[in-house]
């Protein structure tokens, strides 16, 4: 028996963590399959984190290194090499780890898997699947911390900010990396990342260019790519054959639910995560979530922060302690791809942040949160770009002045 | 045709955009503008001060911090990662790499623990970001 039980000892399992310790849970345990704890961040080699919570940039693994220092120092039971297997709706957890099968009651249960690459099958490919074909995220951990080289000619399949990193981090280790291609018009990855990884390494961007064909047999010795138009189609006499032994592909992430599944707790087709009201409760009653696991975050600092509202509830509902009150739901409006929380806890102490993404980029943008036709709250911002969450926060006086339906929108100049 | 008319009405005042230049000190990553004017320089699209010392800098000695692994012997993980402690000067970038492609160092290591001090009389240490002990970690 515990009283919280954290799934993943990731960043947003270590927040989630020291805060319940810190709200007065007594027992709190960190159940982590890997040999360590830290989580992704430990293969994220690269500076960029911290901004937030530190006032400084910090690399991935430093980051998560201040996180687990502080837990040590606390009275928190980490048990690694520790897979969860199943989870039931009455919070019963079942692990299998150095001690083989057991099962622990949780008062309260608060998830923190993180995420998963989206696989090459994601994606259509002609061609065999030959060896020198990775998951970015895959190639980086082989390269950051196994320390094998991954290849010498590279292709990167998508833009996002891992594709960026693995571009730069592979030219770094003396790789040639022949293109970025992006099947989209813009990079999915921050702006930074295109100047710093890309630009400073004159790597070339090709946007609105797809993969068509692999070539190789056992390993991968080149690729097709074309350039294709508004309506997806390949534009005639653009293919061109680019010669590689590795090809990395950076086509997304999901969050990581299979457990949520077991225990029921409803997911949210838009996130791919749980459905969870303003104190990261889900829809099982002293089940929480945080982290990729209930969105794909690229700011570690917002995760922590995600985790700690996660991990103070859950301490609070294991010692009965946890406000209960109206909840409203709240809805993506114009130029929102998705809020969360899904709803709002009006009785909520701390008020409430929302988090949103917008479909594309916007200049000189408002970001409004309406009842009805009321408006709510009113933020503006000069750039909102969908790769980066925008946070929009009502205070519990404002929270508390609610009655309907909350829509959160975006309007500015469209750039795309 | 809005931003071609811009630019000239800009140059008229004998201001000229000569580069843009994307901010890398934080994940914003603003545009930065440089632009001349007769003989100095201007910077402008910074949104805090930090932007328009990057721009500053970028003008006159583009600097990256860097980061990659440093081969351990009788790790709990053969590799630590590592960073430069201040921005190195782009040019030194791959004569750093070739320095640490050569390096090898005993465990344990600690967080911040220098392994490379004042490379190329730069000021710039090569410091750990993690502590790696000797062996498997036992709870
Ligand atoms: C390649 C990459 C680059 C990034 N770059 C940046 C950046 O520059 N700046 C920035 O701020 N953010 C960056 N991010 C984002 C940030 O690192 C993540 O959002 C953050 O690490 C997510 O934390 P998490 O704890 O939710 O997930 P994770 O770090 O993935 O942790 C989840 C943990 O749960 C464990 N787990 C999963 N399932 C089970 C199970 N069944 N049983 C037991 N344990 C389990 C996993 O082993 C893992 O340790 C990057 C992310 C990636 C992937
Ligand atoms: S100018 Fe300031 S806000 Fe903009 S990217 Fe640079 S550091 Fe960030």
């Amino acid at each position: 028996m515990a009283d919280v039980i954290v799934i993943g000892g990731g960043p947003a399992g270590l927040g989630a963590a020291l805060e319940a310790k810190k709200t007065g849970a007594e027992s709190v345990v960190i159940l982590e399959r890997d040999r360590e704890l830290g989580g992704i961040l430990n293969q994220c080699i690269h500076n960029g984190f911290g901004l937030h919570e530190f006032q400084e940039e910090l690399t991935g693994p430093e980051y998560a290194q201040r996180f687990i220092n502080q837990v040590k120092d606390e009275e928190i039971d980490v048990y690694l090499n520790t897979m969860v297997l199943d989870l039931t709706e009455d919070r019963k957890v079942t692990v299998l780890g150095d001690e083989g099968v057991q099962v622990i009651q949780g008062k309260s249960v608060v998830l923190a898997m993180g995420c998963r690459e989206r696989t090459a099958g994601a994606i259509d490919l002609q061609g065999y699947r030959p060896a020198g074909v990775y998951n970015a995220g895959m190639a980086q951990r082989i390269l950051n911390m196994e320390g094998y080289q991954v290849g010498r000619e590279v292709v990167i399949y998508g833009s996002g900010d891992i594709g960026l990193i693995m571009a730069r981090r592979m030219t770094l280790e003396g790789a040639k990396v022949k293109a970025v291609v992006e099947v989209m018009p813009h990079s999915s990855g921050l702006y930074r990342n295109i100047a710093q990884c890309l630009e400073d390494y004159d790597i070339p961007l090709l946007l609105r260019h797809q993969i068509q064909k692999v070539y190789g047999k056992d390993r991968i010795e080149g690729v097709t790519i074309s350039q294709i138009d508004d309506q997806w189609r390949t534009v005639e006499g653009t293919e061109k054959i680019i010669s590689c032994d590795t090809l990395l592909l950076s086509v997304g992430l999901i969050p990581e639910n299979e457990l949520s599944e077991k225990g029921n707790v409803p997911l949210d087709s838009g996130t791919k995560g749980a459905i969870v009201n303003s104190t990261m409760e889900t829809g099982i009653p002293g089940i929480f979530s945080c982290g990729n696991v209930l969105h794909v975050h690229d700011i570690v600092d917002f995760v922590t922060k995600e985790s700690r509202i996660a991990g103070r509830n859950a301490a609070r509902f294991a010692r009965n302690e946890l406000p209960r009150g109206e909840e409203i739901p709240t809805r993506p409006g114009k130029g929102v791809t998705y809020t969360l929380p899904q709803k709002l806890m009006l009785e909520d102490p701390d008020g409430v942040t929302l988090f949103l993404r917008s479909d594309v980029i916007y200049k000189k943008a408002r970001v409004k949160v309406k009842e009805g036709d009321r408006l709510v709250k009113e933020k503006r911002e000069r750039l909102i770009v969908p790769s980066e969450m925008v946070q929009i926060t009502l205070d519990p006086e404002e929270l508390r002045e609610l009655n309907g339906e909350i829509i959160v929108e975006i309007v500015g100049e469209k750039n795309d | 045709m809005e931003k071609l008319s811009l630019r000239l009405w800009v140059r008229k005042m004998t201001r000229v955009v000569e580069k843009e230049i994307t901010c890398i000190a934080c994940p914003m990553g603003c545009k930065l503008e440089i632009i001349r004017d007769e003989d100095k320089y201007v910077i402008e699209g910074y949104k805090c001060k930090k932007g328009l010392e990057y721009g500053e800098q970028e003008l006159k000695d583009p600097r990256r911090i860097i980061t990659t692994t440093v081969t351990v012997k009788g790790g709990f993980l053969p590799l630590v990662p590592v960073k430069t402690d201040k921005p190195l000067p782009k040019g030194l970038i791959f004569d750093l790499m070739k320095v640490i492609d050569g390096m090898s160092i005993e465990a344990p290591v600690e967080m911040g623990q220098i392994l490379l001090e004042n490379f190329q009389e730069t000021g710039v240490n090569i410091v750990a970001t993690r502590d790696l002990p000797e062996k498997i970690l036992k709870k």
